[in-house]
């Protein structure tokens, strides 16, 4: 029988050595434990509100663009030849989704119904209709709506375009700078809480390093005495998500009741409490267990070389 | 067993600790090591397990060459070889029992062979009954029992101690190196660097005298040689 064997898979029986060893250190470690875990729950919790806000915001914006459409006005003179061959021209243009009439008698209908009251009096008009035909557009991806208005701008037998030009520039600007701000935030959130943690499991390490120096003489390998700790760290990552976790979906089901009623613009909604309170749930267990991971085993690197 | 040729080792900081040593050792002596303070005692035995590296020369151990050996390895060659410091170098929130059990945790022992080694050991050393104290209850004698019982647990062929009666008293020292010896009858190679006159004047054994980073005598059935 020779020890020195090189062996590369870690038996069963180890891992569960080592699982044991990174439990009962948690429960050695006291009150550093508890500081560990309290650095996450509280980057959690903002890290989890902000992912809410975020996602929601992002589906506004979403809702927003989507109702972006190009109204393509035409020639009061054009011909049904015309007509058609403009539908064919707009609908070989890859970026339109879909193309739809509208004749200038369901324009005016539409125009009395968004009035209301005051509608009535256009009524008038039904006899000499003022307004053009009109072909509505849809394109795939709605950042290509400036680009694809100007090229139907400058086909034959159209009128004008019309797609709110201000506003739809100044919203696609302010969706990408609010993604980009927000994706920076929470990256910046994340990283501090790895940060604290592993700065928390350095000092105890610190008071740990002659015992991973002895273990070291021992025999052991730098794997075997990093896995207690990549178990010790994500049980405090899981452990410090335990509130977020609640805080997040106890106060979205309370919005979720509550906010709905009170927001009366059709475009602003919240999510639906399922599944998205569950899928960021999820989301943050998982940024827990990576945040109380990495901690974790970058602290314990520096005190591996005996 | 071991094999040295042309060893020098010298600090970072300068002192050159060992100053061209050729020794042989053969599978199952027992060797002295002696010599007085700073002569290089220390620094030869840390050679042997790599905890230093040489700065010149060859350390051949159990037929593995330490210079030419990939760092991975080392955790592994360390396994074939038994340990015992002055200071005891015990894991302090560990047990008796766990301590002696992580030699044998390391090489992936099955739950029960290790249960079943570290009892043997534990009463091959006398301390069956203080398997669940901490080392931090234990007197000196004690300590050092557990590390030789941890350095013994996994069958090494050879274990080196850095003088393990140290900081013990007489009678305690007496029941160290009688658990040394029976190690060695067993087969064992054994290491021990001493400044215990007593101790090797009357247990007779081979005997390495260093001064000076030098091996400056080398006698079988040796005597301690220097003054107290
Ligand atoms: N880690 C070290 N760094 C620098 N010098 C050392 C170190 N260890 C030992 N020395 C020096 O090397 C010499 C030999 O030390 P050592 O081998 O410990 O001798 P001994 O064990 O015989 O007392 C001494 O001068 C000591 O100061
Ligand atoms: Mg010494």
């Amino acid at each position: 029988m020779t020890n020195t064997e090189v062996n590369t898979v870690m038996k069963f029986r180890t891992f569960k050595r080592h699982f044991k060893v990174g439990l009962k250190n948690i429960w050695r470690n006291g009150w550093m434990t508890v500081a560990s875990i309290g650095a996450v729950t509280t980057t959690l919790i903002l890290v989890g509100s902000f992912l809410a806000l975020m996602m929601n915001l992002n589906q506004v914006a979403k809702n927003l663009e989507e109702d972006v459409e190009i109204k393509t006005f035409i020639e009061l003179t054009a011909s049904q030849e015309e007509v058609d061959a403009l539908e064919d021209q707009i609908k070989a243009m890859p970026e339109v989704s879909s193309v739809t009439f509208s004749s200038k008698e369901e324009e005016l209908n539409n125009l009395i119904e968004s009035m209301g009251e005051e509608g009535s009096s256009l009524e008038l008009f039904e006899q000499d209709n003022p307004l053009n035909d009109v072909y509505v557009v849809k394109t795939e991806d709605p950042l290509e709506t400036v680009n694809v208005a100007n090229k139907i701008n400058k086909l034959d037998s159209v009128f004008k375009v019309n797609y709110g030009e201000e506003v739809v520039q100044k919203l696609f600007t302010f969706n990408k700078y609010s993604r980009n701000i927000g994706l920076v935030l929470i990256i910046g959130l994340v990283f501090t809480a790895i940060f604290l943690i592993s700065n928390t499991i350095k000092l105890t390490i610190m008071a740990r390093r002659k015992e991973i120096g002895i273990m070291k003489l021992v025999g052991a390998t730098n794997s075997f005495i990093r896995w207690p700790f990549f178990v010790e760290g994500l049980l405090l990552g899981v452990l410090g998500t335990v509130i977020p976790i609640t805080v997040v979906i106890a106060g979205y089901y309370y919005l979720d009741k509550n906010v709905n009623d009170l927001i009366t613009m059709n475009f602003v909604e919240l999510l639906p409490f399922n599944p998205f309170a569950w899928q960021l749930s999820l989301l943050i267990l998982a940024i827990g267990a990576f945040i109380g991971v990495w901690g974790s085993v970058m602290s314990v690197r520096k005190f591996l070389k005996v | 067993m071991i094999d040295m040729q042309g060893v020098y080792k010298k600090y970072p900081n300068g002192v050159t600790a060992l100053n061209g040593v050729d020794v042989t050792i053969e599978q199952g002596e027992f060797v002295y090591i002696v010599g007085p303070s700073g002569a290089g005692k220390s620094t030869f035995i840390k050679l042997i397990f790599r905890e230093v590296k040489p700065t010149n020369g060859k350390v051949v151990v159990n037929n593995v060459n330490l210079q030419k050996v990939k760092e991975k390895r080392i955790p592994h060659i360390r396994r074939d070889i038994g340990v015992v410091y002055q200071d005891f170098k015990l894991l302090p929130k560990l047990t008796v029992f766990e301590n002696i059990a992580f030699a044998l945790e390391v090489i992936e022992e099955t739950p029960k062979n290790i249960r079943r080694r570290v009892m043997e050991v534990l009463d091959l050393v006398g301390l069956k009954n203080k398997a669940r104290f901490i080392p931090d209850e234990l007197s000196g004698g004690e300590q050092q029992r557990v590390s030789i019982a941890r350095a013994i647990v996994n069958h090494p062929k050879l274990v080196i101690a850095d003088e393990p009666t140290g900081n013990l008293d007489p009678d305690t020292s007496w029941g160290i190196m009688n658990i040394l010896e029976e190690i060695n009858a067993r087969g064992t190679t054994i290491i021990m660097a001493t400044h215990s006159k007593e101790i090797v004047n009357t247990v007779k054994k081979r005997v390495i005298a260093i001064e000076g980073g030098l091996i400056v005598r080398d006698e079988h059935r040796g005597e301690y040689g220097y003054e107290v």
